[in-house]
C-alpha cells in the first residue's frame, strides 16, 4: 500500500498528490440540501453534480438529490444562460421543488456566465425562488462552496422588517445530521428559540419507511430563512467555515453574531453551552452539567491508555481544530495536523492550541497540504494514531498505525453520520472510539504472556 | 395505458417529445424498434450520466496501473476519481509500481486559470518525475483547460523528449460529448495512436487474447484470466484492468480480441483489426451459459483440436463444482423480476446471468450507450451524427505495412463466421423479451415511476438512484460497483453474484419496517359508563 512514497520530502509547488480537499460545488449541494424542499443545482457539466451526488451518497448512504445545466461544448462558447433558462424550468416542472439553489462549476466561471443577470431573466412559476451562489472550484475549497451557498440564501432571502423575532439563528459549519440533531437537542435543552440554517438532518439520515420522499421532511424552512434577518443574533459554530455568511447577516439585515470554534471538545462546547446560556438568559440546566460531568469523568478514568500518545489529524479546517483541542484535552500529543483548505489562519488557530498545551515543539500544523505530505511526515517520525477521512485507512495500512475516522468524507462505513462528534455526548464518542483504537492495538501487539483480560 | 405511456405522460409537451425517442416497449414483432440514443440530456433533468473527463481518465485511462495519470485542472475532478471505482490492480512483478492508490492533480487555482495552467503542468510533470521516476505519464483535462487553451498535446509532446519516458495528453474536459462515451472514444484514440504497437514482445503461445473493455472491477479481470489461463488460453493484456503499459504496447502482437465492453473499447477492436490484422470476438463472461459460449467461440476461433478438448474439460470440471450452488439460488430466485440500468454493456450482459438463475428482466437500459449497443451493428451506417458528436475525433487507420498481420486465410475467416460472430455485436435488444422496456439514459424521475409501475423485485444500477430506489421498497443493488463484492465475471463470479442477489432479497430488515403500531391499534378506549 502507497509503497511508492519515499521518506525523503520534496518540496512540491504544483503537483498536488492524495488531495485534503475537494471543490467548491459539493459544498454548495451539501449546504442546499439543508433547506428544506429545496433543489441543488448544478451551472455546467453534468459530470460534475454526477460526481457530488455519488460523493455525497457515499458518505451518507442516502439519496442527494441534484439537478444541473447539462453544459454541452454549445453551451461553453456560447454561454449557458439557455440551458439555465431550460434547466430550471424542467426542474420546476418534474420535481417541483419549492426554491432552486444554483451553483456555479469552473466550466460556467471560466467562461464568465452571468448568473445575476440569467437568473433575472428566468420566467419563474409563482411562488417559487431560483437563488445563486458562485463557487468556482479553482478557489478555495469545498468549505468554500458551503459559506458561499449560505451566503447566497442570505443575499437573495433573509430580510430586516425592523421587528425582532425572539430567535437566535445558528449556524452549524459543516456537519452530519448526527451533529445537528446534538446542537438542536442541547438548544432544546436550554430553551433557546433558535433557527438552524442549514439543517441537512432528516433530509440526510431520512429512515425507511415504507415510501421514498425527494424531499423530506427536514431541512430550514424558507420563511426561516427569510426570518434571519429578524433573529436576535446568531451563533456561528465553526470559524473557518461560517465567518462570512455571518458578516453577511450582519451586513444586510444588522443581525449581531458570535462565532465561536466547532464544538468538538469541552472546552469549545463550553463556549457553545455559555453562548447558548446567553441568548436564553438562563441558566444551564442539570442535565448538561450530567453529561459534561459524564465527558470528564470518562476522560479521568480512561486516560491511562491515550496519555502521551501521538497522533496525526487531518480533514476539514474545523473539524480538524476541533479534534485537536479534543485530543490535547485528553493529553495526546497531536504531531501532525493538517488541512487541505488553503487560508493562513487555521495555521494561527493551530500554534495558537500548541503554545495553549505547550506542544509547539513537538508538533507541526500544515495548511493547503495533501495527504501525501502528511505520509512523508509520518513515515520520517510515526505516530501512535491517525483521526480523519477515509483516505486515511491508506496510510493507516501502509504504516500500520491505528485509525479512527471522523470528518468527511467516510465512504468506507455505516452509520457514522447519524451519531455525533461534537458537543459533551460526541466527545464521550470519540474518546472511546480513540481509546478503542489504541486498546485494540495493544490486544493485538502484546505477547501472551501480557495479554490481559482486565485492561 | 402502458407502462410507457404512464411514465411520458407527466411530461411538458417539450420534453415528451424527447424522452419518447429514448424509451421502448418490445411488441414481438421481431423486428428491432429504433431508438435514440446518445443525444443530450435535458438541462434541468436528474440524469444520471457523468462527463468525457468520467469516461477517458474514470473508466479507460485510469486503471492503467503502472503509469502515473495528472489530471490537470481544479482538484474536484482528480479527487472523485480517485479509487472510487474498484479498479483492481497488483504488481505484475516484485517492484514494479502500482499507482492505483494514488492520486495525482495540479490542483490549479484562480491565477492559472487567468494566466494559463501550461507552467503548472510541467512543474507538476517535473515533481513527478523526481519523485517517482515514472515510465509514462498520462495528462487528463477537465473543463476549464480547454477553454482557456492549454496546450496540453505539446506539455506532453515535451514531457517526452525533456525525460525520454512515454507521455500522452487526453483533452477530455467534461463539457464535450453528450456523456462518458466521448472520454471513451478519446481515451481509444490516444491508446491507439501513441501506446498500441510501439514494443514487439513475441508472443509464447499462439493461443493468445487480449481482453478489451474490461476494467476488473471488483477483480472481474483477474477470474476471466484465471479460466482462460486453465484453458490454455494467454492473456496479453487486458484493456485497461490491472494493465501495464508494457503489455498495452505489445498488445498488437495478440491474435485475437475479446471485447467485454463493446461501448467503452469498440474503437479499439476495429481499428486493430484494420491495422494489425486481429480479428475481434465480442465475448460475455458474465454468467455460467456466457462463460460457457464465450469459451466455445474462442475455441472455434483458434479451431485447434487440443484446445477444444481442454475448453471441453474446464466447462465440465467449473460445472460439476458449482452445480449444487447454482441450483440453490435458482430455487431462490427463480420467477423474481429485475430492472436494470448500467454504463454500456453490462444491462445486457448481467440479463443472461439473471436468466440463467430463472430472473425476468422487465426493463434494461444503458447510461451512455449508442444505438448499436441496443439495436446491433447492422445499424452503424444508419446513425446520424449529430453536432456533439462532430466534435469527437473520428479516427481512420490503414494496414500496418510492417505489423499486419492476416490471423487467418480468407476461407478460414469465412469458415469461422459461419459458426461465430467474429467483428460482430447483435446489440442488448434481440436478447430482451416481448414486452420489456429499453430506456436509454434514465432519469432519477423515470426510475422513480418505473419502479412503482412495474414493480421489479431487484433494481441493479448506480450509487446515485440506489438509496431513492431501496426507499421505495426495491431491493437495489449496485452494478458500477458491486456494492463492494464481486468477482461477478465467469464461474465463481456467477455464484458470488447469486450469493449476493439471495442476500439482498432476503435479508431480514425488509419484514420490519412498518412498525407494529402501525397495524395494530394502541390506544385503549374505556366505553362511556364503564369502571
Amino acid at each position: 500500500m502507497l509503497d511508492l512514497t519515499p521518506k525523503e520530502h520534496v518540496e512540491r509547488t504544483a503537483l498536488r498528490i492524495n488531495s485534503c480537499k475537494t471543490c467548491q460545488p459539493v459544498g454548495a449541494l451539501y449546504a442546499a440540501l439543508g433547506v428544506h424542499k429545496c433543489l441543488p443545482y448544478s451551472h455546467g457539466s453534468q459530470g460534475c453534480v454526477a460526481y457530488h451526488r455519488t460523493f455525497l451518497t457515499r458518505h451518507f448512504k442516502e439519496p442527494a438529490m441534484a439537478s444541473t445545466s447539462s453544459f454541452t461544448e454549445g453551451a461553453s462558447v456560447f454561454g449557458g444562460g439557455s440551458n439555465l433558462k431550460q434547466g430550471t424550468k424542467n426542474a420546476f416542472d418534474i420535481y417541483d421543488p419549492d426554491i432552486i439553489a444554483v451553483h456555479t462549476t469552473c466550466l460556467s466561471e471560466t467562461i464568465g456566465d452571468d448568473l445575476n443577470a440569467f437568473i433575472q431573466d428566468l420566467d419563474i412559476p409563482e411562488g417559487k425562488l431560483v437563488i445563486h451562489t458562485n463557487t468556482p472550484s479553482y478557489v478555495g475549497s469545498h468549505i468554500d462552496g458551503y459559506f458561499n451557498m449560505m451566503c447566497g440564501f442570505i443575499r437573495y432571502l433573509a430580510k430586516n422588517t425592523g421587528k425582532k423575532n425572539g430567535k437566535t439563528a445558528i449556524f452549524p459549519g459543516w456537519s452530519n445530521p448526527g451533529d445537528l440533531r446534538e446542537f438542536k437537542r442541547l438548544a432544546g435543552l436550554m430553551g433557546v428559540s433558535y433557527t438552524m440554517f442549514p439543517d441537512q438532518s432528516g433530509v440526510m439520515d431520512a429512515p425507511m419507511s415504507d415510501h421514498f420522499e425527494f424531499y423530506p421532511d427536514g431541512g430550514t424552512t424558507l420563511p426561516e430563512i427569510v426570518g434571519l434577518g429578524d433573529c436576535e443574533s446568531v451563533i456561528g459554530l465553526g470559524e473557518l467555515t461560517v465567518t462570512e455568511p455571518c458578516e453577511q447577516l450582519k451586513k444586510k439585515c444588522k443581525v449581531a453574531y458570535e462565532v465561536i470554534p466547532y464544538p468538538i471538545g469541552v472546552e469549545n462546547t463550553d463556549r457553545f453551552i455559555m453562548a447558548l446560556a446567553a441568548a436564553a438568559g438562563c441558566e444551564v440546566p442539570y442535565a448538561i452539567e450530567e453529561e459534561r460531568g459524564q465527558l470528564i469523568d470518562l476522560m479521568l478514568d480512561a486516560h491511562i491508555w491515550f496519555s502521551g500518545k501521538s497522533c496525526a489529524v487531518f480533514g476539514d479546517p474545523d473539524y480538524v481544530l476541533g479534534i485537536t483541542a479534543l485530543v490535547l484535552e485528553m493529553g495526546m500529543i497531536p504531531k501532525y495536523v493538517l488541512t487541505g483548505t488553503p487560508g493562513s489562519a487555521f495555521h494561527q488557530k493551530v500554534n495558537a492550541l500548541f503554545e495553549q498545551y505547550n506542544v509547539q515543539d513537538q508538533c507541526t500544523a500544515k495548511e493547503f497540504g495533501d495527504l501525501f505530505d502528511l505520509h512523508q511526515w509520518v513515515k520520517e517520525s510515526p505516530v501512535d494514531l491517525l483521526i480523519g477521512s477515509s483516505y486515511g485507512k491508506q496510510i493507516a495500512r501502509a504504516e500500520d498505525i491505528p485509525f479512527v475516522r471522523a470528518g468527511f468524507p467516510v465512504l468506507d462505513r455505516y452509520g457514522h453520520p447519524l451519531f455525533p462528534i461534537t458537543c459533551y455526548k460526541g466527545a464521550m464518542r470519540l474518546v472511546e472510539q480513540i481509546a478503542n483504537a489504541l486498546m485494540d492495538r495493544v490486544d493485538r501487539d502484546v505477547p501472551d504472556e501480557e495479554f490481559d483480560i482486565i485492561m | 395505458m402502458d407502462a410507457k405511456s404512464m411514465v411520458l405522460e407527466q411530461y411538458s409537451a417539450r420534453v415528451y417529445k424527447n424522452r419518447k425517442e429514448h424509451i421502448l416497449t418490445l411488441d414481438g414483432s421481431g423486428e428491432i424498434p429504433v431508438i435514440a440514443a446518445n443525444a443530450r440530456s435535458i438541462p434541468g433533468i436528474i440524469t444520471e450520466r457523468g462527463c468525457c473527463y468520467a469516461g477517458c481518465k474514470g473508466v479507460v485511462v485510469g486503471p492503467i496501473k503502472d503509469v502515473i495519470t495528472i489530471t490537470h485542472g481544479p482538484i474536484g475532478c482528480g479527487f472523485y476519481s480517485w479509487g472510487t471505482r474498484r479498479n483492481q490492480a497488483k504488481a505484475t512483478k516484485e517492484g514494479e509500481p502500482v499507482f492505483i492508490q494514488y492520486m495525482f492533480s495540479t490542483d490549479m487555482q484562480e491565477p492559472d486559470i487567468v494566466f494559463g495552467g501550461e507552467k503548472k503542468l510541467r512543474q507538476a510533470i517535473k515533481e513527478a518525475v523526481d519523485i517517482f521516476h515514472p515510465k509514462a505519464i498520462m495528462i487528463c483535462s477537465t473543463c476549464p483547460v480547454g477553454l482557456i487553451g492549454d496546450d496540453v498535446q505539446a506539455v506532453a509532446n515535451e514531457t517526452e523528449k525533456l525525460y525520454g519516458i512515454t507521455c500522452l495528453a487526453f483533452s477530455c474536459e467534461g463539457y464535450k460529448g453528450v456523456s462518458q462515451s466521448a472520454g471513451h472514444h478519446i481515451a481509444n484514440n490516444g491508446v491507439m495512436k501513441h501506446i498500441i504497437g510501439t514494443v514487439d514482445t513475441p508472443l509464447e503461445n499462439p493461443f493468445t487474447v487480449n481482453i478489451l473493455g474490461e476494467y476488473n472491477i471488483g477483480g472481474d479481470g483477474f477470474e476471466q484470466i484465471r479460466i482462460l489461463n486453465k484453458c490454455g488460453i494467454d492473456v496479453r493484456t487486458s484493456f485497461t484492468g490491472d494493465a501495464s503499459i508494457d503489455d498495452l504496447k505489445s498488445a498488437h502482437m495478440a491474435n485475437l480480441n475479446l471485447v467485454m465492453c463493446h461501448r467503452s473499447i469498440n474503437y479499439i477492436a476495429e481499428m486493430m483489426e484494420t491495422k494489425y490484422g486481429i480479428p475481434w470476438l465480442k465475448v460475455n463472461f458474465i454468467g455460467v451459459d456466457g462463460t460457457c459460449q464465450s469459451l466455445r467461440d474462442i475455441g472455434k476461433y483458434f479451431g485447434d483440436q487440443g484446445l477444444i478438448d481442454r475448453i471441453e474439460a474446464v466447462i465440465a470440471e467449473e460445472l460439476a463444482e458449482l452445480a449444487e450452488e447454482r441450483a440453490y439460488y435458482r430455487s431462490k430466485l427463480s420467477g423474481k423480476t429485475a430492472a436494470l440500468y448500467v454504463g454500456g454493456s453490462r444491462s445486457h450482459h448481467y440479463q443472461l446471468l439473471l436468466k440463467d438463475f430463472g430472473v425476468k428482466t422487465l426493463l434494461a437500459g444503458y447510461e451512455f450507450a449508442h444505438r448499436d449497443d441496443y439495436e446491433g451493428r447492422d445499424v452503424i451506417p444508419t446513425i446520424k451524427e449529430d453536432a456533439d458528436g462532430k466534435n469527437i475525433e473520428h479516427m481512420t487507420v490503414e494496414a500496418d505495412p510492417e505489423k499486419f498481420r492476416a490471423r487467418l486465410t480468407p476461407e478460414q475467416l469465412e469458415a469461422v463466421r459461419k459458426e461465430v460472430p467474429l467483428s460482430d455485436y447483435a446489440g442488448m435488444i434481440p436478447d430482451m423479451a416481448d414486452g420489456s422496456v429499453v430506456v436509454d439514459d434514465l432519469n432519477h424521475y423515470e426510475t422513480e415511476a418505473f419502479t412503482r409501475i412495474l414493480k421489479p423485485d431487484i433494481f441493479f444500477t448506480g450509487i446515485k438512484d440506489k438509496y431513492a430506489i431501496q426507499k421505495s421498497g426495491t431491493l437495489c443493488r449496485q452494478l458500477h460497483s458491486y456494492d463492494y463484492s464481486g468477482p461477478y465475471a465467469g464461474f465463481k463470479g456467477a455464484m458470488k453474484f447469486g450469493h449476493d442477489v439471495v442476500m439482498g432479497l432476503f435479508t431480514p430488515c425488509w419484514g420490519m419496517i412498518n412498525p407494529p403500531w402501525k397495524n395494530r391499534a394502541t390506544i385503549r378506549a374505556h366505553v362511556g359508563g364503564e369502571n
